[in-house]
């Protein structure tokens, strides 16, 4: 599987990725550019988190212009895997490659600290063999806060596209443990064809040894298919 | 119209010169300078630039090792090898006087500043600390400097992609109108891949690349160097915007400019903006500049000649780049966007002249603008403070014991200055970049993997202002053994020290006292742990109408941890372990957190230090911790040995049974700060190994207790769980903000 992870101008999360697919996981992985229109036959493309654009006039807003996010976005149409990671899924949404929107975290605060994600749909691409049913996974976001209609969550969960909610460490899904304010706990989602996927906590902080916390490859095996006891 | 009059001794007083200053600048220049020359001199000559007033006292600082790549005063940061073929770069530099006006830019570029002069060498920022100093919590304006200093460093940091992995918080009331605002850097870059401050090669061309060039910050460096005061929200316009977005752009395209091979040399635009970068680059290399004022790229249109030179403007580089390779340089900025302007050329003259549309408005020797050539120096007067003799006064036995230890102890676990500082730092990005092993480990200093290698730096910013004040020698000494006792405890081996010296007025005799004893007693330390000082940040004037903050010398270190196994956590590991209290014993509450805000002592001598008993315990520490003989290591400083107790307690969420095993005074015991003291914790069968090693060495240490499951027992007394404890620890702060 070759990987691409796209830089956009004030990506800052997208070194990382590249060090835990290519490094971590021995993967191929590509750096691809904002400017550029070629995808590089990428098996599935990864947006990065950061402040694309400086976050300004709203995350994610203007890095949905991008050149590559026309390729992006007719890759995805046609079925092609596509991932964005805090930053990255606030563009997902502004492209609405995925329903709702990112607000401002309740407190009104920036917010990095440790959360707890509950795995809701283990079966997807990037789930399918998550081996534990509670992730502990680190969020660092001002804007995490996911809002949609009544409606779009009916469909998101009739169609069982929540992917994650936030939870605490024993899998319980409560006020005090939902870390922005975001609706029903949502910490991460995917669209209705199961190709696109959207979360806030960052996967690849909690995917290296050093850091005493690997919770986060799990998701990476997945997408390799790869079984991983724990 | 070109505002370029020629000046007077009236001029120079306006621009905070001396009227002795101005005469030496006609006999530099043969000449009575015009104002574009004089605003040059005056802003080049400011006491931030120049250290005209400290200079004499620095210089005595050690600043040769045999890892020293780059050491104090020779480039923008220090740069120390740390083997593997790389080199750590760092410095520490303060912000203070824009964040007491305007807290939440003031903080910003504070951070943006720091950075680069990281990144200018060539090397990635890979942390940030930042050592904060606010008045008391419970008043409004603090809250509102907090937050506005809080929301700068978060708002520019996160954004520019750089983890905020540690620093500390202290609140006095002697900050009250004057906030600190200390931020350090810590950067990697490959060895033999630097990049120098210097401007060689005539012919070579002079670029600035980044940000445009407008009116914010000119003549920040000498509102840097005056006292403050209400006048001085007059001075908005002295403080400059940030642009992390930009700073970003600047980073990726700067170090993806320097792999090209192409620059010469680089300076990052801070104090006193182009006037300073080109002077100093061309001083360095012995050339002189033409400069063609009018390309710099502008935000406004109507900017004079002296505006241009004296901006400080943020994200702005000047680079100096082979002649040939002109088309290189553009290319690689051009793919990030930035403006790239050709602003001038390297000459062979010396002089830096200042052309605007073809007119020469100032023409000044490069070498008499800067340190070391012929900027001033001065010696100052000193004299020992008034206060010292309320010092002498202090009587021990006339401290009552307090009713009940728990009660005191709950009481210290509170104050905002020992209490969690959560509130602010989960709104730090500390993780961006994966290398944060500090993330999910608690240790006595930030710990940051170096990828690639099995070596991780471990960095810590140190100073008790309290201890300073009562003796700046002492104190300052204390600061050192400090920051090297946290980061020996990491597992670590300290490197080098980079120091931010915030001081009141260097013109009052004894505020100049505290100054050069802080700095002696750095000396002294430094010399005993045979640490370089590789560079840092003068800031005077840190005062109010009311009285000079307290002596604030803080301490940046950084050290080195060769293997991963040797990392150490502050966190208790495993129920029954013994808990070892390892150093000297000795009967002293001075300056303790304890004397000053439970019974409003402020006068006291500073906490016992035997610097030559501190070494032998850093090096006790790291024998046990390399041979993998204690499970924790925590030292004692703040609050004491029960909050060092406590810390350990939170972190490995155990509980902990001791008892006072020494015939010193309950209080001095549990809440003294005297130096050299680490807690440990040791399984069962270790136990004779440690004792062993400890005995070989010489060094005081008993069993203090055991760690327990999760009740807290202090002299056989049941206080409850640790949890109760962490409670009050972790809502402090938050419930003053929130009342």
């Amino acid at each position: 599987m070759k990987f691409g992870v796209v830089t956009f101008p004030g990506s800052n999360c997208d070194q990382d990725l590249i060090y835990v697919l290519q490094t971590i996981l021995q993967c191929e992985t590509v750096n691809l550019w904002h400017k550029s229109h070629d995808l590089e036959s990428c098996d599935l493309i990864f947006l990065p988190g950061g402040f694309s654009y400086g976050d300004y006039l709203r995350t994610g807003a203007i890095a949905r212009f991008s050149p590559i996010m026309q390729e992006i976005i007719a890759f995805a149409n046609q079925g092609g895997y596509v991932m964005g990671i805090c930053n990255g899924f606030q563009i997902l949404c502004e492209a609405g490659l995925l329903p709702g929107v990112l607000i401002r975290n309740q407190n009104m605060q920036f917010i990095c600290e440790n959360t707890y994600i509950k795995v809701v749909n283990s079966n997807t691409f990037i789930t399918r063999n998550v081996q534990k049913s509670v992730l502990k996974i680190p969020i660092a976001h001002a804007e995490g806060n996911y809002y949609c209609s009544d409606e779009t969550l009916k469909k998101l969960q009739d169609n069982e596209q929540i992917l994650f909610q936030y939870c605490d460490a024993g899998g319980n899904i409560t006020e005090d443990s939902n870390p922005n304010g975001s609706l029903f706990s949502i910490a991460g989602i995917t669209n209705e064809k199961k190709n696109v996927f959207g979360m806030m906590p960052h996967p690849e902080r909690a995917a290296d040894k050093w850091l005493f916390n690997v919770d986060g490859l799990q998701l990476f095996y997945s997408i390799l298919n790869q079984t991983v006891n724990v | 119209m070109v505002f370029n009059p020629l000046t007077t001794e009236e001029t120079a007083k306006k621009l905070g010169l001396l009227e002795e200053e101005f005469q030496k600048i006609c006999n530099i220049l043969g000449r009575v300078p015009n104002f574009t020359e004089l605003s040059v001199y005056s802003v080049m000559w400011s006491e931030h630039c120049s250290y005209k007033n400290s200079i004499v006292w620095l210089k005595q600082l050690p600043k040769k090792g045999k890892r020293v790549l780059a050491g104090a005063g020779e480039e923008n940061a220090g740069l120390m090898d740390i083997g593997d073929g790389l080199a750590v770069c760092f410095k520490i530099e303060s912000h203070n006087h824009p964040s007491a006006v305007e807290p939440f830019q003031g903080a910003a570029t504070g951070v943006g500043g720091i950075h680069r002069d990281i990144f200018t060498m060539g090397a990635r920022p890979i942390a940030t600390l930042n050592s904060l100093r606010f008045g008391n919590l419970n008043h409004p304006r603090t809250q509102f400097l907090l937050k506005g200093v809080v929301s700068g460093i978060s708002h520019y940091g996160n954004c520019f992609g750089v983890p905020t992995v540690g620093g500390e918080i202290d609140f006095d009331e002697c900050y009250q109108s004057n906030p600190l605002v200390n931020v350090m850097s810590v950067g990697i870059v490959k060895k033999g891949e630097t990049v120098s401050a210097i401007a060689l090669g005539v012919g070579n061309p002079v670029f600035i690349v980044g940000a445009a060039t407008g009116k914010d910050g000119i003549h920040g460096a000498t509102f840097a160097s005056e006292d403050l005061s209400v006048k001085s929200s007059e001075k908005l316009p002295s403080i400059q915007i940030g642009d992390p977005f930009y700073e970003k752009l600047l980073l990726e395209a700067t170090l993806e400019c320097i792999r090209t091979g192409a620059v010469v040399g680089m300076q990052d635009m801070g104090a006193a903006g182009i006037a300073c970068s080109t002077s100093e680059m061309s001083a360095k290399g012995k050339v002189g500049m033409d400069l063609w004022l009018e390309k710099v790229p502008m935000r406004q249109s109507d900017m004079q000649p002296f505006e241009l030179l004296l901006s400080e403007s943020q994200e702005r580089m000047l680079i100096v780049a082979e002649k040939e390779k002109v088309d290189i340089v553009k290319a690689v900025f051009e793919k990030w966007d930035l403006p790239c302007e050709q602003i001038g050329v390297v000459t062979d003259s010396k002089k830096i002249r200042y052309f605007f549309y073809d007119e020469l408005v100032g023409e000044i020797p490069a070498e008499s603008l800067v340190l070391g050539g012929g900027a001033p120096v001065y010696y100052r007067d000193f004299q020992e403070p008034q206060y010292f003799q309320e010092i002498q006064k202090f009587n021990l036995k006339k401290v009552p014991q307090p009713k009940h230890l728990k009660e005191a102890t709950e009481f210290l676990l509170q104050l905002p200055s020992i209490a969690s500082k959560r509130w602010v730092t989960r709104q730090y990005d500390s993780m961006v970049g994966v290398a944060t092993v500090t993330t999910n480990l608690a240790a006595d200093a930030a710990i940051v993997h170096i990828k690639g290698t099995q070596k991780s730096i471990a960095m810590t910013t140190d100073c008790n202002s309290r201890y300073v004040y009562a003796n700046p020698k002492i104190g300052c000494a204390l600061a050192v053994a400090e920051a090297a006792r946290n980061l020996v405890c990491t597992g670590a081996h300290p490197l080098g020290i980079t120091n931010c010296l915030n001081f009141g007025n260097p013109y009052n005799p004894e505020v100049y006292f505290q100054f050069k004893e802080a700095i002696l007693g750095m000396k002294e330390a430094c010399e005993m742990f045979d640490l370089p000082v590789t560079g840092g940040n003068v800031s005077f004037y840190n005062q109010s109408p009311e009285a000079a903050v307290y002596p604030t010398p803080t301490i940046g270190m950084v050290g080195l941890i060769e293997k991963p196994q040797n990392i150490t956590s502050i966190a208790f590991q495993n129920e029954k372990d013994t808990i070892f209290l390892i150093g000297k014993i000795v009967e002293d509450l001075g300056c303790s957190a304890y004397l000053y805000h439970y019974h409003n002592v402020r006068y006291s001598p500073a906490p016992y230090l035997n610097l030559t008993e501190e070494l032998l315990l850093q090096k006790a520490i790291i024998e046990l911790i390399e041979q993998r003989i204690i499970n924790s290591a925590h030292d004692v400083s703040d609050g004491g040995l029960i909050i060092t107790l406590m810390e350990s307690a939170f972190a490995g969420k155990k509980g902990f049974h001791v008892k006072n095993f020494s015939k010193i005074r309950e209080d001095a015991f549990w809440f003294g700060e005297s130096g050299g003291r680490v807690v440990v914790t040791a399984t069962k069968d270790k136990e004779n190994e440690l004792i062993h090693h400890l005995n070989l060495l010489k060094i005081n240490f008993k069993p203090l207790g055991v760690v327990t499951n999760k009740e807290i027992i202090v002299n056989d007394e049941n206080w409850g769980t640790f949890e109760d404890f962490q409670n009050l620890y972790e809502n402090a702060i938050p419930k003053i903000l929130n009342s």
